[in-house]
């Protein structure tokens, strides 16, 4: 067994103090310790994107994080996305433009998609394309979801 | 049954070198490679878990002296928002646009492609198009020492360099190229986002009038370590990129790469796709 470790971390903006296994992964932290299963566990490996979070304001894959090092840090998960503006503006346009089927890849594109709006609130379709080659969608085809962030910008 | 025991992130460079002189120790900075090689049983924890990634000091890209100073924490979207390195590292540049995703180039540190020295990592190839040193750090008596090397020396094999297992890499370091040095990257996997390459080119040189000079190659994926490949640049240096120059190019590199055949490619597919690109890259030097 690994040591635990006491991290502090502002997840959503509230504070949060937790004791982690050194070894954990953010995503099995978010999802077994905190209890907030929005973010998905896709792959494990980077592949799929279903674990998208905010750390500091960039977007990172939560299973290739450790847990540890969200110490000092700034995290936003869907749980918290969804409660702002960006976040409801995202949700209504995926809505609208049908980009969800099953939904297991919804959580992580639309953590990405808030990224991508606002470090390119131009994007145009190739960009939005570029900016959501790390999150697979195996139901919708990407046309909606492309259509869905172009329609929440 | 993994078993750390103890996590620490130091904030100095000289706390970091302290605790690795301790040994024992397994380090990470963005977590991309170490995190699945772990899952996958490819990397059994040390006793202590060493977070790299809150040293300020390895931070930052700077020039000084004509001479560009990378951090080894400097991830792949730093390097891709610098004016630096797209004006005079276009090579580099691209190796970062064809790099993963987003998410994962958020992450990603140069420090960690060296480290990982896998022999299709990315950053490689265009580094060492562009000579660059690394430079380590470590504490082996007490007091911090630093060497620098060659990328091309430091790359040893798969996964292998000459780090010593109590220094860290501290930061890359590029003379800036002479004046119209320009320099390109082809990467080409089997889809267009999230590959890791099967084969790579790095070609620079400075074209005054029609004729090379200063010509640099690297290929990535077909030999143990990313590879120059001085027999390909010997036949391109001070001449004009005719059909003779480059038919004599592709011969140097066919017999300068060694490739395998993997899940990726097979042997005979890369030998194929080195000629056909190193060619196509060379008409475009020709035609301008
Ligand atoms: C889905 C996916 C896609 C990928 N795509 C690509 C790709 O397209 N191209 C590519 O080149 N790579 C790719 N990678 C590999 C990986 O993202 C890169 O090698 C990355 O640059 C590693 O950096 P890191 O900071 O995450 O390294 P870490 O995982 O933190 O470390 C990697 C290794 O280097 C050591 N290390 C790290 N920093 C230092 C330091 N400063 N001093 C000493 N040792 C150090 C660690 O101990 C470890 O052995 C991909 C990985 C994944 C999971
Ligand atoms: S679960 Fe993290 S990228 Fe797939
Ligand atoms: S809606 Fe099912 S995976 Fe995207």
């Amino acid at each position: 067994m690994s040591a635990k470790v006491e991290i502090d971390f502002t997840l959503n903006g509230v504070r949060e103090q937790r004791a982690v296994a050194a070894d954990m992964s953010a995503l099995a932290m978010l999802r077994d310790v905190v209890g907030l299963t929005g973010t998905k566990y896709g792959c494990g490996e980077g592949e799929c994107g279903a674990c998208t979070i905010r750390v500091d304001g960039v977007t990172l894959n939560a299973c290739l994080m450790f847990a540890v090092d969200c110490d000092g840090r700034e995290v936003t998960t869907i749980e918290g996305l969804a409660a702002t503006p960006p976040g409801e503006k995202l949700r209504a346009s995926f809505v609208e433009h049908g980009a969800v089927q099953c939904g297991f890849c919804t959580p992580g594109l639309v953590m990405q998609a808030s990224h991508l709006i606002e470090k390119n609130p131009g994007a145009g379709e190739e960009e939005i394309r570029r900016g959501i080659e790390g999150n697979l969608c195996r139901c919708t085809g990407y046309r909606k979801i492309i259509e869905a962030i172009a329609g929440a910008k | 049954m993994s078993g750390i025991e103890r996590y620490a992130a130091p904030r100095t460079l000289e706390e970091a070198a302290e605790l690795l002189s301790a040994g024992g120790a397994t380090v990470f900075a963005g977590g991309t490679d170490v995190m699945p090689q772990a899952n996958a049983g490819r990397l059994r924890f040390q006793k202590t878990l060493l977070n790299i990634g809150r040293i300020a000091e390895l931070r930052g890209i700077g020039e000084s002296n004509g001479v560009v100073r990378i951090g080894a924490l400097t991830t792949i979207t730093e390097l891709l928002e610098s004016p630096l390195v797209r004006g005079r590292f276009r090579a580099l540049w691209q190796s970062c646009d064809h790099f993963a995703s987003d998410q994962i180039r958020n992450a990603a540190t140069l420090g960690g492609n060296l480290c990982n020295a896998s022999p299709a990592g990315d950053t490689l190839v265009p580094l060492l198009v562009l000579d660059a040193q690394v430079v380590l750090a470590g504490k082996p008596n007490g007091t911090l020492a630093t060497r620098r090397l060659p990328l091309a020396g430091f790359l040893t094999g798969p996964g292998r360099t000459l780090r010593a297992a109590h220094e860290l890499l501290t930061a890359v370091e590029i003379a800036l190229p002479p004046a119209g040095f320009d320099s390109e990257y082809f990467k080409f996997g089997t889809r267009p986002a999230l590959d890791i390459a099967a084969i790579s080119i790095g070609l620079g040189a400075v074209r005054e009038g029609r004729v090379l000079r200063d010509v640099r190659v690297a290929f990535g994926a077909v030999a143990p370590t990313p590879v120059r490949a001085p027999r390909v640049e010997a036949a391109l240096e001070g001449r004009i990129a005719d059909d003779a120059a480059i038919e004599a190019a592709l011969e140097a590199a066919a017999d300068e790469i060694h490739p395998i055949s993997d899940i990726r490619a097979s042997d005979w597919y890369r030998r194929e796709m080195v000629r056909n690109m190193l060619q196509r890259m060379l008409c475009d030097v020709r035609e301008g």
